[in-house]
């Protein structure tokens, strides 16, 4: 084992199979690891499950055939609310879907990531989650107020996909902007992590631009790193860039076979 | 000070929403009840907390709409990383869109149509499941119809009364939309008419809600907004006149 984990997109998807079950952090259109959503877009993986909240990277997995099925609160790119190819798979059923509430799906990051089959939550309960993914089941509580509540089953990953402002090699992340969302509960729930970054610092360095707190991925999570400049784009991830509206408007008012090429061709 | 337009009543019904609630997080989706969280925390409701739209909880608003540059008096960070464990703890009232609402107050927000094949995929459920049994929640309709408040809703994102039994911390507080003020204030929580804002008849909500509504006798106005109001709207909150575009007059 290496404390070297420099990696590279292509080297990241060379490790993924088909069918596995694939957890992509960001939030809606704000850091996606999209250099290596790129990279699976040129590759032959197919059938893959998605677990994610959701923005261009579910919908140009979609757009592409890749999918059998999403996990997902919401799939939206956020300025623009509804996506696209997202909308389109659903509505020509062409992919299996298990909709979730936006809590539930991070708590089910976090059964998985504590090894444990379930966790508890009033989340869900009555709406048409229950109605819609049979498999959730309901427990009453053992102790005396005997609520019920929804036994939120563990979302364990096969592998998890993660972007980053800073990171060292030896697989450490670091966080700039204001909200890390729940990329260290996708690669705390999965078998292997790989994590993009603008740009791979010296380990002494991450100091010198955020405080401890922003050292929010710990490298025994993390399995590689890619150096990836600009790798959320066109999402955001501040405070290296904001959203590139205009692209993002592009891609949601082109067709793919228009906007696809033109895409693989960015990086 | 001009007569308040058709927004400016709206916005005010929606502060109205969060009266009492105390420091709890209001979490207003769209324009109209962004402005109106804001206006609550500024005049009859201090306690209340608020973000930037992004992470920030702010001690001091800004206009609806300003950028990230704009100066901001931040008090708390809340981002979505810490945003279940709010919604959980139940220290929060949200107030939602809908594009479908029935009359115990279900609302879907998912898609239209057959859930295998659906007709329209929307959003998603988003946060409307967990919101619901979690804390209170209120509706914002900007566009009161048939369309939107139907007899029963296609799917259940947000958990209406009639699915709530036993559910402990259940709440839907408010409707609000361009006609009218709507609640569940009635024996089996179905919707009521709770005011009809100025020019508005009763007949006029009834015909636009695909359910039957209770109408209580003498349904009252709803209240115009103060003076002080109208400035803090005009000049402080929505300089702009961003609230305009969200309401048709």
């Amino acid at each position: 084992m290496s404390l070297n984990k420099r990696t590279t997109e292509a080297e990241v998807v060379a490790e993924l199979r088909d069918g596995m079950t694939i957890g992509i952090g960001g939030w809606g259109s704000r850091r996606k690891p999209m250099s290596i959503v790129r990279e699976i877009l040129r590759s032959d993986l197919m059938d893959l499950n998605l677990v994610s909240y959701g923005g261009p990277d579910v919908g140009m997995l979609c757009a592409t055939g890749k999918v059998r099925k999403v996990v997902y609160g919401f799939v939206s790119l956020d300025s623009i609310p509804l996506e696209p190819h997202f909308r389109a798979a659903r509505q020509s059923g062409a992919i299996e879907v298990m909709e979730l509430d936006e809590g539930m799906l991070q708590w089910g990051l976090r059964a998985a990531a504590y090894r444990l089959p379930f966790l508890p939550c009033r989340a869900g309960l009555r709406s048409a989650v229950m109605d819609t993914n049979p498999e959730l089941r309901v427990v009453t509580s053992p102790y005396d107020d005997g609520e019920e509540l929804v036994a939120m089953p563990a979302l364990r990953l096969d592998a998890a996909l993660v972007h980053a402002n800073r990171a060292d090699l030896r697989g450490n992340g670091q966080y700039l902007g204001r909200d890390w969302y729940y990329d260290d509960w996708f690669c705390m729930a999965a078998d292997r992590a790989f994590m993009s970054c603008e740009r791979i610092v010296d380990t002494g360095d991450f100091l010198k631009e955020g405080s401890e707190q922003t050292l929010k991925i710990s490298r025994m999570w993390v399995d590689g790193v890619v150096e990836a400049p600009g790798g959320a784009r066109f999402t955001s991830n501040p405070p290296d860039y904001q959203r590139d509206e205009e692209l993002q408007r592009e891609y949601a008012t082109t067709t793919w076979e228009e906007f696809g090429p033109r895409w693989l061709e960015m990086g | 000070m001009s007569k308040p337009t058709l927004a400016e009543i709206c916005v005010v019904a929606c502060a109205e929403a969060w009266r009492g609630d105390g420091e709890i997080v209001a979490s207003p989706i769209g324009t109209v009840p962004t402005v109106g969280a804001r206006l609550a925390a500024l005049t009859f409701e201090p306690g209340l907390l608020y973000t930037d739209g992004d992470a920030m909880v702010l001690a001091e608003p800004i206009p609806v709409g300003a950028g990230p540059d704009h100066p901001r008096v931040v008090e708390g960070w809340l981002p979505f990383g810490h945003m279940f464990d709010v919604v959980w703890s139940g220290k929060r009232h949200v107030m939602m869109g809908a594009t479908q609402i029935d009359r115990f107050g279900n609302q879907n927000i998912s898609c239209i149509g057959d859930w295998a094949k659906p007709k329209a995929m929307l959003l998603g459920h988003r946060g409307s499941p967990g919101n619901t049994v979690n804390h209170p929640t209120s509706y914002w309709v900007p566009n009161h119809s048939p369309r939107v408040f139907v007899e029963k809703v296609d799917h259940v994102s947000g958990v209406g009364y009639d699915r709530a039994e036993g559910l402990p911390f259940h709440e839907i507080r408010r409707v609000v939309s361009n006609k009218a003020v709507l609640d569940f204030e009635t024996p089996d929580h179905s919707m009521r008419v709770r005011s009809v804002h100025p020019g508005v008849g009763v007949d006029e909500v009834v015909a636009g809600t695909g359910f039957p509504l209770a109408v209580p006798d003498g349904v009252p106005e709803t209240r115009l907004p103060t003076d002080e109001e109208l400035q803090l709207i005009r000049e402080v909150l929505d300089p702009k006149g961003l609230r305009d575009a969200e309401v048709k007059e």
